[in-house]
């Protein structure tokens, strides 16, 4: 089996759809280890690479004005069990531009794999991004993973960003993600992690409102079971008239597991206005109940309610 | 005895705290019989069925659960729930993110996995929109929607009973489905529960309206713990109305010239 091969087949292991991998009419990104397997451009949307010791360096610029009507896909992995791989990418969404991402990173077989992540983002006056990033890191827990990203949304921009590690373990999760909004900008931050065995997750969402009217939602929604733990820091800060903004946690602990949620809010502007919610708890026990009188054991309607929660 | 009867409770205790909740309940219901409960709010009536059903917290601490001849006192929910028995909630859960189709299809898969689906040759998602239909809900509506707090506490309760009858259970347990519905659908909810005794299904109909009571095939009255007296429903609804005070008579002003009688 060929590289590209591998790298698609844990790509759709990971929940991606490789015919889009393969499409000329989608842009995309392919990255193993350090080697770029594929790069795909299509009319306003540029993408360069750079091999590096342990990574790759990406750029994706979209012009201008461009409408992306099929998301960008980008698929990053580790095929073998060890190894260290840092994607250092930058991204330009031209003012008036609108694009989604669906990235998959992917390490199936992982177990002494550190995955790092540092990411600038631009969104321009008037653009949209939606970036949706979903990670598959196996069963083992040998999984590093450290997204880090600096985002800057211009006036009236807007950037959506989901994450999900929901299937398989965690392994460690280091996420910290800080957005700058400038006037009539929104942010949404949406984390979802479900963590069990021994697996860590550390989530922290930032968002700065800086420009009038700016709105932002950080959320997250975690479970953890077994001996896992999370911490969990949503901080909005509204610094403009009629900014507003919403931090919104909930988790689900069960069996020895541990969760923490920090809701920070600040403002610095009277005119603004940031609210936040924060629960943690175990299943709900209506829910628990309910599910089971319609016959399923009390194992899989905790996993039934979990992954709503997950979904919702 | 048994076989004459899907359900069998014989003398049952439930004690919360210091508190007597369930004082020696007595009832039988046969296969796809209604069973009319009416009872004022606070006589126990949900807290039989908690412990009908085998909740958290409600282990009788005296008496037998017969169903279907085999005793299931002490067996979990989904034990129960395996066998046959059901309950609709008074106040539906909400699920976050799980779609009512999903949640209709759970009951579904437990009908065909215990071997009551056989005749239904319908594939899934037509045997999802019946459910739905039975409880005039659009599928082109519903399917897509989340059971939480998006929909209504009629549409939840709806939905509830949906997930029932697509269980097809051997029988439900139906706490108040009448309550927090417009007076208009009671009707509706009513030709649902003899669809589910024509499906052979038997119904624990929990009520503290009267008005439900003529759906019944027999019918009893629950007053402090106790059922006090079963019969035809017309009659035991006529006797709710005319005797039935609400249970703690003690925070109430004595009526002129006498006394609540205690039934």
């Amino acid at each position: 089996m060929s590289d590209f091969e591998a790298i698609l087949k844990a790509y759709e292991r990971s929940g991606g759809n490789p015919h889009f991998l393969k499409s000329p009419r989608v842009a995309s990104l392919v990255v193993s280890g350090n080697r770029v397997l594929g790069a795909n451009e299509v009319a306003g949307v540029h993408l360069s690479s750079e091999e590096l010791p342990d990574g790759v360096r990406a750029k994706v610029v979209v012009e201008p004005g461009v409408r992306l009507d099929t998301p960008a896909h980008l698929c990053f992995g580790v095929i073998p069990k060890e190894g260290v791989q840092r994607i250092l990418s930058e991204f330009e969404i031209g003012d008036g531009a609108r694009a989604g991402f669906i990235a998959h990173c992917t390490f199936p077989n992982a177990e002494q794999v550190v995955h790092l992540m540092e990411a600038q983002i631009h969104v321009g006056r008037n653009a949209s991004m939606k970036y949706n990033e979903t990670h598959y890191h196996g069963e083992a827990g040998g999984v590093e993973v450290v997204p880090k990203a600096q985002v800057t949304v211009d006036e009236g921009g807007q950037f959506v960003t989901e994450f999900a590690l929901t299937t398989g373990r965690v392994g460690k999760l280091d996420f910290d993600y800080v957005v700058d909004v400038a006037a009539r900008g929104v942010a949404e931050l949406t984390t979802k992690a479900y963590g069990y065995g021994d697996d860590a997750i550390s989530v922290k969402e930032t968002i700065r409102l800086n420009g009038e009217g700016a709105r932002g939602l950080a959320k997250a929604r975690i479970a953890v079971r077994d001996r896992a733990t999370s911490q969990v820091v949503g901080a909005t800060e509204g610094n403009a008239p009629f900014a507003r903004g919403h931090v919104d946690c909930v988790e689900i602990v069960r069996d020895g597991a541990v969760a923490n949620a920090v809701p920070v809010v600040k403002v610095t502007d009277p005119r603004a206005y940031v609210t936040h919610e924060a629960a943690i708890g175990t299943v709900d026990k209506k829910e628990l109940e309910t599910l089971m009188a319609r016959g399923l054991d009390e194992e899989t309607a905790v996993d039934v309610i979990i992954r709503g929660m997950l979904a919702g | 005895m048994s076989d004459d009867y899907i359900l069998q409770v014989e003398r049952l205790h439930l004690e919360r705290g210091e508190q007597e909740i369930l004082r020696g309940v007595t009832l039988e219901i046969a296969p796809g019989q209604v069973y009319g409960l009416l009872g004022r709010n606070g006589s126990g009536k949900s807290s039989l069925a908690y412990t009908l059903m085998g909740c958290a917290g409600y282990v009788p601490s005296a008496g037998r659960i017969l169903f279907d001849g085999q005793d299931v006192t002490h067996l979990s929910i989904t034990e129960r729930a395996r066998l046959g028995l059901t309950l609709a909630w008074q106040d539906p859960a909400r699920f976050e993110g799980l779609k009512v189709k999903d949640y209709l299809s759970l009951g579904l898969a437990l009908s065909e996995a215990e071997g009551r689906a056989e005749g239904m040759k319908e594939p899934l998602r037509e045997r999802v929109e019946e459910a739905l239909a039975a409880v005039a809900l659009s599928p082109l509506t519903y399917l897509e929607r989340t059971v939480n707090d998006a929909l209504s506490g009629g549409e939840r309760k709806r939905i509830e009973l949906a997930a029932v009858y697509a269980m097809r259970p051997r029988l439900a347990i139906l706490d108040e489905p009448d309550s927090g519905i417009d007076v208009l659908s009671l009707d509706e909810i009513a030709h649902l529960i003899r669809r589910l005794s024509e499906q052979g299904t038997a119904v624990l109909l929990i009520t503290h309206r009267d008005e439900m009571v003529p759906v019944a095939d027999v019918a009893a009255l629950m007053c402090a713990g106790e059922i006090v007296r079963t019969g035809e429903p017309q009659e035991v609804r006529a006797y709710y109305a005319r005797r039935c005070r609400p249970c703690d008579v003690s925070e109430l002003v004595e009526p002129p010239g006498g006394s609540y009688e205690r039934l």
